[in-house]
């Protein structure tokens, strides 16, 4: 694969790293046919974020697989990419153009920035080759689906304190409430509590076919806000019940971004109603602990994320980083299943220990689809998955 | 030793007088080399050398030339003592340190020799301060030896490409090196970090390139943690000079100008890092 960026497009493509950044430790990067995606999910798997830039977004697009049967896609470390793009006035003001390379013979990625006075900045990354990234959503199924200029939303956030970890949003009747999210043991009498009401005409479309009250953290949106704020693109809001993620999409000719978090959902008011949610029962030392933050784990029930090892030969991190290992470890665990998926043949790989492949599968979709399907796999899903609170930063895994 | 032994003298027994209006002329220049607690001050009738080192393998001076000061009167051939460094520029920014418009601190710095304080008097807006900054027994300085006959390689660039180059510096790398080549690539910085590694290259005749006089090809690599304190010159110059001689000991040379338009210079001296694994293309 090749790709160039020129111009104002380099700045762009910065930008959006550090929108990426503010999510995600690993940047997921995927050069397919419709264009670059690239994407990244939290720790706790509460927020995922993809950025596709279409091909007419670069000078020079090749997406060209190395190798003729598989796809590339890779993932990297986030903070060696935000090294390349770390100053966006130099961007700005220097780089002429960007040359991302692949060198399989070496492994690496290589990002090229020429800049002015013929300076060239190279930066040769090591990868991992890993499964595409995906995160489950259906936008259409929104019952409530807002539109707006950046600069109303970042207007609106900016009120809130920089410290302020979620916030809440409800929409009734005509009108839009933003406001902090307070937890149930906080002093609210030591506590300033902010809450903007917009009007539905502030909105450029506005469409709520019932009212609804959601929750969700604030760090992750502020991204996606400077990227919106600095493109110009206006922002479209798609969200449901209390639980289910809200979606944060802009759209462009040549680039969409779609963003993802987590709701929390909102048990105690509406216990029935709320049927995806299986945070409580499927993770019972958090259960007596659970206020509803940790519920923001639900997101996991919608991630995605396969990932092999099939490829291992071509990783070529250090080995003395630590992190590498214990990932590897993981992987083995989850190349069991890929390989019995790839082969139709269940009875080939019979790995003793693992459970088959399909329930696996099923349990990410299942979990999506309906509570019920969860099976006796379920100490397995939170090994996999389970993830630690959301609204902390945690070691690396 | 006890302040009180440290007496105070008349203006005639000192034997080193320097006064300057704006105290951040020195001040400035002396942050560039603030990267150790002690420094050294050579005084010699050229003006004063201020020398900090670190693990014998780097050093940095600072030169301050007579002519920076207003008055500058030395009585013997060479001054030298020793002093906290942190403790001086605080000393020096008593009345704040950051640039008020039309409001400067003017310094008046005396010191009457071996065992006395240094003294510093300093004045804004008729408020005077005066300071005693017990001097240590100066120690010997390091002789790297760096002979201008000797130097291979010399580039001279304008500060503005490298400072960029050393703001995104991968710090996770232990060494930076620096090829200086008159084949491709020329100059060339490269770091090799936990997630891969960085070049960074500027060609001969780059605009950002003043001089390029380089005879062979050498690859050197130093101690990120020795360069690091030189990032400080670095943001204050607007030339560098880039130097490297036969044992690949590194001399990096910065110009400053400080507010008034006169130029200073800040030199640094680094030991090249021993063991040179093999190289990454």
């Amino acid at each position: 694969m090749k790709c160039v960026v020129a111009g104002s497009n380099v700045k762009v493509l910065g930008k959006a790293v550090h929108s990426l950044s503010r999510i995600g430790d690993e940047l997921y990067f995927e050069p397919v046919e419709s264009g670059l995606a690239l994407r990244t999910v939290n720790l706790s798997r509460s927020a995922y974020a993809c950025f596709l830039f279409n091909p007419l977004f670069f000078q020079q697009y090749d997406a060209e697989a190395p190798k003729e049967d598989s796809q590339f896609r890779c993932k990297i470390a986030m903070k060696s990419v935000q090294t390349i793009f770390k100053s966006l006035s130099t961007l700005e003001k220097t780089v002429e153009k960007c040359r991302i390379d692949l060198n399989l013979e070496r492994s690496r990625l290589v990002f090229q920035l020429l800049c002015k006075y013929g300076i060239t900045k190279t930066h040769k990354l090591s990868f991992q080759e890993c499964e595409s990234l995906q995160a489950v959503f259906a936008k259409e199924e929104c019952v409530a689906i807002l539109k707006a200029q950046p600069k109303l939303l970042v207007d609106t956030v900016m009120n809130f304190p920089a410290t302020l970890e979620e916030v809440n949003v409800t929409v009734t009747g005509e009108r839009v409430l933003f406001r902090n999210h307070l937890e149930e043991e906080q002093d609210i009498t030591k506590l300033m509590v902010t809450e903007m009401s917009l009007a539905a005409d502030e909105f450029d479309h506005f469409e709520a076919q019932e009212d609804i009250s959601i929750t969700f953290c604030l760090k992750e949106l502020r991204g996606l806000l400077s990227f919106a704020e600095s493109s110009g693109l206006p922002i479209n809001i798609y969200f449901n019940d209390p639980g289910r993620p809200v979606i944060f999409s802009l759209d462009d000719p040549v680039l969409e971004v779609n963003f993802v978090l987590a709701t929390l959902s909102d048990e105690d008011t509406r216990p029935h109603e709320h049927t995806v949610s299986g945070a409580k029962k499927r993770c019972p030392p958090q259960a007596d602990t659970a206020n509803s933050t940790f519920l923001s784990d639900d997101i996991d029930a919608y991630m995605i994320e396969m990932e092999t090892t099939g490829l291992e030969e071509k990783q070529e991190l250090p080995a003395d980083m630590p992190s590498c290992s214990t990932e590897r470890g993981t992987h083995h665990a989850l190349d069991c299943f890929q390989e019995n998926s790839g082969s139709d043949t269940e009875s080939e790989e019979d790995i003793p220990g693992t459970p088959p492949q399909k329930k696996f599968r099923s349990l990410f979709f299942g979990s999506v689809l309906s509570p019920a399907s969860r099976g006796p796999d379920q100490t397995l899903l939170n090994q996999e998955v389970l993830a630690e609170a959301s609204d902390e930063d945690e070691a690396p895994k | 030793m006890p302040l009180s032994s440290q007496a105070e003298a008349g203006d005639e027994q000192y034997v080193l007088i320097a006064s300057l209006d704006n105290v951040r002329n020195i001040s400035n220049i002396l942050k560039a080399i603030q990267f150790k607690d002690h420094a050294t001050f050579l005084a010699t009738s050229n003006g004063i050398k201020v020398t900090v080192e670190d693990s014998k393998c780097l050093q940095a001076n600072a030169f301050i030339q007579a002519d920076i000061f207003q008055e500058f009167i030395i009585k013997e051939d060479s001054v030298m003592f020793r002093v906290n460094m942190t403790v001086l520029l605080d000393c020096l920014s008593i009345f704040g340190s950051s640039a008020v418009p039309g409001m400067t601190t003017a310094l008046r710095m005396c010191y009457s020799g071996y065992g006395f304080p240094l003294t510093l008097f300093l004045e804004e807006g008729g408020v005077v301060t005066v300071c005693k900054i017990k001097t240590q027994e100066p120690e010997e300085t390091l002789d790297f030896d760096f002979c201008s006959t000797n130097v291979v390689n010399k580039v001279i660039l304008q500060s503005d490409s490298l400072r960029e180059a050393f703001s995104e510096l991968d710090m996770t790398s232990e060494v930076m090196q620096i090829t200086m080549s008159p084949d491709k690539p020329f100059f060339r910085l490269s770091t090799f970090g936990n997630s891969g590694s960085t070049h960074c290259d500027y060609p001969k005749d780059s605009d950002m390139m003043e001089i390029f006089q380089c005879t062979q090809t050498q690859t050197n690599r130093y101690k990120i943690s020795l360069l690091k304190p030189s990032t400080k010159a670095l943001a204050l110059s607007c030339k560098v000079s880039v130097r490297t001689d036969n044992r690949g000991f590194l001399s990096l040379q910065y110009m400053i100008r400080n507010d008034d338009g006169q130029i200073c210079f800040v030199e640094y001296y680094c030991c090249p890092d021993e063991e040179m694994a093999e190289e990454e293309p």
